[in-house]
């Protein structure tokens, strides 16, 4: 890329990728800005009109909404707690010669290649079902009343199996950082009389510090959007104890068939995710300088 | 204080055995040089006496205590590895203090210490900089200031230079030596480069396979190598070693004889020869001579002066009392 020619070529040649990319992107923002501005619900074909920014102040007066928004960031916030501090826990584990470490190594990758609807079904009829799931089957072995899970603590359970599914993920991207460390330098820091612990917290946590924001950066993106787990386990509910924007935002426009609520929510969404985004870049984005 | 004694120490990985059992003595204030070609397990023995590995058998101790089942920390030793291992995170000056720090030692204790240390090897203006904002020689000498700051019993260096350009290298060669000067604490520092050992060492430890082949001064193993492989790895050029009928001659299956220790003339001497490649260093001149009616080449060396060319025959005489003689094993014959 030296030269102006070759500069100029190379513009040239990226030039349908992005304007088709572009296209791809600003069409259906576009189009979603455009619905929320209208009355528009499919029930009642014909009578789209403009309202202005009615959808918005409905959006935001439903009570639902500041309690999907707090379930949005407790669902994101605490899926990262989990899978960050567990991934980092399992990253060393699994850097320890033990035997069947191949083994191990696949069975820990699993649960990321099992599809959200899929895992999401699994945990609610083995695992957190009161009456035939593993869980009740412990607590009445050991004499307790089983715990229902999606009905007692529906935000808890969905943190927990969406984290069951991400947690290979943060594991894997934390095991090659890991390994990246150089040995000579743990081994200078216990010639210097660092203990084990020590040796963590002032030698391989700071050089995880990248490896982790790659996590947290990547993660946030797919965690603000989940939706399968909660419609597949409980629908939002009780209540809208599990209702987060993604989920308000469908129940509105294909629930309620309102298309231009929905469409506000939308907006809502993107703005909450450049939000979430601007902080956390600002937070740990100059981890990711070299 | 920094005696250090290896009593049958012997390493094992799996069923290779790497050091066989081996006796050493270092004595206090000494620098010690471990040396020989790569994989005669010299950087072995050096973790073994840091406790970075562990002994298989026999015993270590330091000043007259047993140190083979202490962990590292706890053998009051500090080491400056190959890669200079720093901690790329932190600034100079955390770098420097983090031994101290781990030991819990008050503030301003490190501060003074961190001082001295970065005044003696010119760090004091790279304090609150990051290792990767450094030179080789600078994160050679943070690494030092590290090792320094803790006063061990002895240090432990390990192959140190080797990521030094060649004039970073004399001068670092230097700093070591004037260090030790200074300190006159034990220094065991390992190498495959005999001219670092013969440069530094007060004793050189000269190693093959494990086995230790000749513990001396610099200038014993050089008069006096105990067997071949010690008289062809100690020395540069290495010594011409000639085995056959001019070796009979002399009462032995190999001789030896330093190119140093050849004399060259155009007109007459024991062994007649064409020079090959004629190396001019300035102060010398080394000449690779070949078709003397022996097996090998010849390697000698002359002033810088001596106006021989590629092509020219000399004629070469060893000096008689110089000539080093070896049996059927190898073994020097007195």
């Amino acid at each position: 890329m030296a030269t102006q020619h070759s500069r100029s070529a190379a513009r040239i040649m990226i030039s349908p990728a992005v304007v088709l990319l572009l296209a791809w992107m600003i069409v259906p923002l576009v189009l979603t800005v455009y619905f929320s501005l209208l009355r528009y619900n499919l029930l009642m074909p014909g009578t789209e009109r403009f309202v202005g920014f009615l959808n918005y102040k409905l959006f935001y007066q439903n009570p639902a909404f500041w309690t999907a928004m707090l379930n949005t960031l407790l669902l994101v916030g605490g899926v990262l707690i989990v899978t960050v501090v567990g991934g980092v826990l399992l990253a060393i584990l699994l850097d320890q010669p033990m035997w069947g470490q191949g083994i191990v190594r696949i069975l820990v990758i699993a649960p990321f290649f099992v599809m959200p609807t899929v895992s999401a079904l699994v945990w609610k009829n083995m695992f957190m079902n009161p009456v035939s799931g593993l869980f009740a089957e412990f607590s009445k072995a050991v004499g307790l009343q089983p715990f229902d899970f999606l009905t007692h603590a529906p935000l808890a359970s969905i943190i927990g199996i969406v984290s069951w599914q991400w947690l290979p993920f943060a594991t894997l991207i934390l095991l090659t950082a890991i390994q990246s460390l150089d040995s000579e330098q743990m081994e200078a820091a216990e010639m210097d009389g660092a203990s084990p612990l020590s040796r963590f917290w002032y030698i391989t946590l700071p050089h995880l510090s990248r490896a982790i924001t790659v996590v947290i950066l990547i993660q946030t993106i797919f965690l603000l959007s989940v939706f399968a787990e909660i419609l597949v386990t409980t629908n939002g509910g009780p209540g809208n104890a599990s209702t987060n924007l993604t989920y308000l935002v469908y129940a509105r426009s294909l629930l309620n068939f309102d298309v231009g609520g929905g469409s506000a929510g939308g907006v809502v969404a993107i703005i909450l995710a450049n939000i979430v985004a601007i902080f956390l870049m600002r937070m740990i984005g100059k981890n990711l300088d070299a | 204080m920094g005696r250090i004694t290896l009593d049958k120490v012997t390493k094992k990985f799996g069923d290779v055995e790497v050091i066989p059992p081996l006796d050493l003595t270092i004595e206090d204030g000494e620098f010690v040089v471990f040396v020989g070609p790569s994989g005669c397990g010299k950087s072995t023995l050096l973790r073994l006496i840091a406790g970075l590995e562990d002994v298989t058998d026999g015993e270590i101790r330091i000043d007259g205590q047993p140190a083979t089942d202490l962990p590292p920390a706890k053998r009051g030793l500090a080491m400056v590895f190959q890669s200079y291992a720093l901690y790329p995170h932190m600034s100079v000056r955390k770098n420097i203090a983090f031994p101290m720090k781990m030991a819990g030692m008050p503030e301003d204790e490190q501060k003074r210490r961190i001082d001295n240390a970065a005044r003696a090897l010119n760090l004091t203006d790279y304090l609150d900089r990051r290792p990767g904002q450094l030179s080789g020689g600078q994160r050679q000498r943070v690494a030092i200031g590290r090792a320094i700051v803790r006063e061990p019993a002895a240090f432990l260096f390990d192959e140190p230079l080797s990521n030094l350009d060649a004039a970073l290298r004399v001068g670092m060669r230097l700093e070591i030596s004037e260090l030790h000067k200074r300190l006159d604490t034990t220094m065991i520092y390992v190498t495959h480069d005999q001219v670092e050992a013969m440069t530094m060492a007060d004793k050189i430890v000269v190693l093959r396979a494990g086995n230790i082949e000749q513990v001396g001064s610099p200038l014993e193993l050089y008069r006096n190598p105990r067997n071949t492989f010690v008289a062809g790895f100690i020395g540069s050029p290495k010594m011409n070693l000639i085995e056959g009928a001019e070796a009979r001659k002399h009462g032995a299956e190999t001789i030896g004889v330093r190119p140093e220790h050849i004399d060259v003339s155009a007109s007459e001497g024991t062994w007649k020869g064409r020079i090959g490649v004629a190396e001019h260093l300035g102060s010398d001149t080394f000449f690779h001579v070949h078709d003397t009616g022996l097996a090998e080449t010849l390697t000698i060396r002359a002033s810088g002066e001596v106006g021989l060319r590629h092509g020219d025959t000399v004629f070469l005489t060893p000096q008689a009392d110089k000539i080093h003689r070896f049996d059927a094993q190898g073994l020097r014959i007195a």
